[in-house]
């Protein structure tokens, strides 16, 4: 099969394009180093199946950090039989230098130049006949995002896939360290192709900086917006969730009860109390989730994740970290896998390593689900989206404390050098695949994890067969009790305990084994939780829950990206104690305090 | 050429002040970046703003806004406009 390779640099909208091109859901950002891994997926294109590759962005050919490194890897041991060189044109002065090293490879190539629509806006006209007609490739301006000029380009793509493909001709690789060489030629070629206006317009970038980025407001409308974001989720979100909670209940007892009743009474409390009740508990954060993830998507889209980390830098500096460690440990706030994935980007490997070692404390959309779940049972409503959000305070928190602790066996001097793009909002459509995205693969994780999870919890609480369902006799009672010595002090319940158990596999299940536990869901399960903790307890549990180990998937990252099991035992071991430390001093002060 | 014109580093621009790029004194992986990011001798750098606390600046090359940290600034050299 024919392959196609997407390349250019970072934040040019390589994945805006694959999108287009596959009907695929890459994850498209505003952001230089969104795509840190290879992404395909086969289409038909002119009669015959092509595969197409996403890349993640290049700065140039030889580039040190470990996403460029995947590049070259992929071009050395897979030459494509096409290479779509995707330029921002609004930035093509200095983008051209990247087109020009590639020409050297000898690649069969179609350039396009993306973003048409903002050069139109900047004053920037292209001549793309004559920049074609001057370097012998095939140029075509187009606007990934909104699809002008899609059609020719897919037409001219076609075209040039039809031609057989020229080897990678290693023995120029010296001549690609000649910049001077590079440089005229690019002189060469914009001389008489491409006219930017001297002075750029004064747009609305311009306008949205002065106050996003003003000297004294800036940090206190970044944390202002964060609290406008998720008291949004939370206010919006919670009501749907409930709702759905009781819609799983109805059902429950309108249809399924009568319909299962010819089962015998163990094989209908698996299948009811176990699977069903856990799983409806957890399937009830759809909405929120989906919600979450457009709010993210927007921020994300915005551009407003490299304001941050202007904004944050100098704080960062102090803790051994930059600006883009900040913003992954924002990415962080949807999942940490991903934003552990990102420190990619970085070149130093200490400075890697501690973004990595923070990461996991950042409150993601998992435990955020425990949270709203908690807090609602056992909260005044109107306190309770303030008790969530002091829970994204101590997130940060522990990162920043981490950092602290840890920064001198991770020294580094890492340069910190980062584009910031122009914001741009996201179109329906952009915002739409995002959140079908998200929730593919909640349900993907619900079923590979939950239902095993919940299964376990419900054999757990239901064995040996002699003792009371859930009571002190149940393997899970014994293991409470086992553990009840190192739990009790941070006042964390026998319960409690199991589902933290859970809870270390993926914090979705969570929730949904305490429904198995307490044999309840929806209203009733948050009830029976505020009969029998107190606020204290529940904070305590909620601290423990944000700080120890969010998942395994994050574990496993760790170590793959890390590929040190000393270190990935490290963030282990150092997470759970920290946790526990929390725990403890919060839950006895309050008590001393007399709470 | 102007007769009064200064070389200084990056880092000592303020903002609204402008220059032209002399020569780039960083290891080369920064270089490479650099040059990528737009940073040629001879080219015209504006500074739209410095973050407090020491934070990074913002500098427009051309129609490409960047951010970088003090530290690095220093290294570029400079030609006061
Ligand atoms: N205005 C405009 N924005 C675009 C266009 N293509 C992509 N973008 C935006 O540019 C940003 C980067 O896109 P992305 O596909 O993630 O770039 P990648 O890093 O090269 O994969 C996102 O905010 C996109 O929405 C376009 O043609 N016009
Ligand atoms: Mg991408």
């Amino acid at each position: 099969m024919k392959r196609v390779a997407l390349l250019g640099m970072p934040n040019t909208g390589k994945s805006t394009l694959f999108n287009r091109m596959t009907g695929g859901s890459a994850r498209v950002g505003n952001w230089p180093g969104i795509t840190v891994e290879l992404l395909s997926s086969k289409i038909l294109l002119g009669g015959d199946m092509v595969e197409i590759i996403d890349l993640p962005g290049i700065y140039d050919i030889h580039g040190f950090s470990e996403d460029e490194q995947v590049v070259r890897h992929f071009l050395h041991d897979n030459v494509p039989d096409l290479a779509i060189i995707i330029l921002n044109a609004t930035q093509i002065e200095r983008q051209l230098s990247l087109l020009l090293q590639l020409r050297q490879y000898n690649l069969n190539m179609v350039v396009l130049l993306n973003m048409a629509d903002e050069a139109k806006k900047f004053g920037i006209s292209i001549d793309t006949a004559k920049m074609s007609a001057s370097l012998g490739i095939p140029i075509f301006l187009l606007s990934a995002k909104y699809g002008n000029g899609y059609q020719e380009a897919l037409q001219s793509v076609t075209k040039a896939l039809r031609y057989s493909t020229p080897g990678m001709a290693e023995e120029l690789r010296s001549q690609l360290e000649q910049d001077a060489h590079i440089e005229s030629e690019m002189t060469r070629v914009l001389q008489n192709s491409v006219q930017v206006p001297m002075r750029l317009p004064d747009n609305l970038t311009t306008h949205l900086d002065h106050i996003m980025l003003h000297p004294w407001l800036g940090l206190p409308i970044f944390f202002g917006i964060m609290y406008l974001l998720f008291q949004g989720i939370f206010i919006l979100g919670q009501p749907l969730q409930t709702g759905i909670g009781d819609l799983f209940s109805w059902l429950r007892e309108a249809a399924l009860t009568p319909l299962l009743s010819g089962l015998p009474a163990i094989l209908q409390g698996l299948l009811l109390d176990g699977i069903y009740n856990g799983v409806a508990t957890v399937a009830a954060f759809v909405p929120i989730i989906i919600l979450f993830f457009l709010f993210m998507a927007i921020v994300e889209d915005t551009g407003y994740l490299s304001r941050a980390a202007f904004l944050m830098d100098a704080l960062m500096a102090k803790l051994g970290l930059d600006g883009r460690s900040f913003v992954m440990l924002l990415m962080g706030f949807g999942c940490n896998v991903p934003a552990l994935m990102g420190t990619r980007v970085m070149r130093s490997r200490s400075l890697r390593l501690l973004s990595m070692l923070v990461i996991p404390f950042s409150l993601c959309s998992a435990r955020l689900q425990v949270f709203i779940f908690i807090t609602a049972a056992l909260f005044a409503p109107k306190s309770a989206a303030l008790v969530v959000f002091s829970l994204y305070l101590f997130s940060f928190a522990a990162a920043i404390l981490t950092a602290l602790i840890f920064k001198r066996y991770f020294p580094n001097s890492e340069p910190f050098v980062l584009e910031l793009p122009p914001y741009r909002f996201p179109t329906i459509r952009q915002m739409l695949l995002r959140g079908w995205h998200e929730v593919y693969h909640f349900v993907h994780r619900a079923s590979k994890f939950i239902i095993i999870g919940v299964v376990f919890v419900w054999l757990l609480t239901h064995f040996p067969a002699t003792a009371t369902p859930a009571g002190p006799d149940t393997w899970a009672g014994q293991i409470g009790s086992w553990l009840h010595p190192l739990f009790k002090p941070i006042g964390i319940t026998a319960e409690l305990t199991i589902a933290l158990i859970f809870g270390f596999v993926a914090k979705e299940i969570v929730i949904g084994s305490l429904a198995v536990i307490y044999g309840l869901s929806g209203h009733a399960l948050s009830g029976a939780l505020a009969l029998q903790l107190d606020w204290v307890q529940a904070y305590s549990f909620m601290l423990f829950t944000l700080i120890y180990t969010p998942c395994l998937s994050t574990i496993a990252t760790l170590q793959s990206e890390s590929k040190n099991t000393g270190f990935t035992l490290l963030s282990l071991i150092w997470s759970l104690a920290f946790a526990w430390v929390v725990s403890f001093v919060f839950y006895q002060s309050a008590r001393v305090l007399g709470y | 050429m102007k007769t009064n014109s200064l070389t200084e580093n990056l880092a000592n621009l303020v903002a609204g002040e402008s220059a032209l790029i002399q020569a780039i004194h960083t290891d080369d992986a920064l270089r490479q970046r650099l040059l990528a990011l737009g940073f040629r001798v001879g080219k015209h750098i504006e500074i739209i703003r410095k973050a407090r606390f020491s934070g990074p600046l913002q500098v427009r090359i051309g129609t490409t806004d960047i951010l970088l940290r003090r530290n690095e600034a220093a290294k570029i050299m400079v030609e006061k406009l």
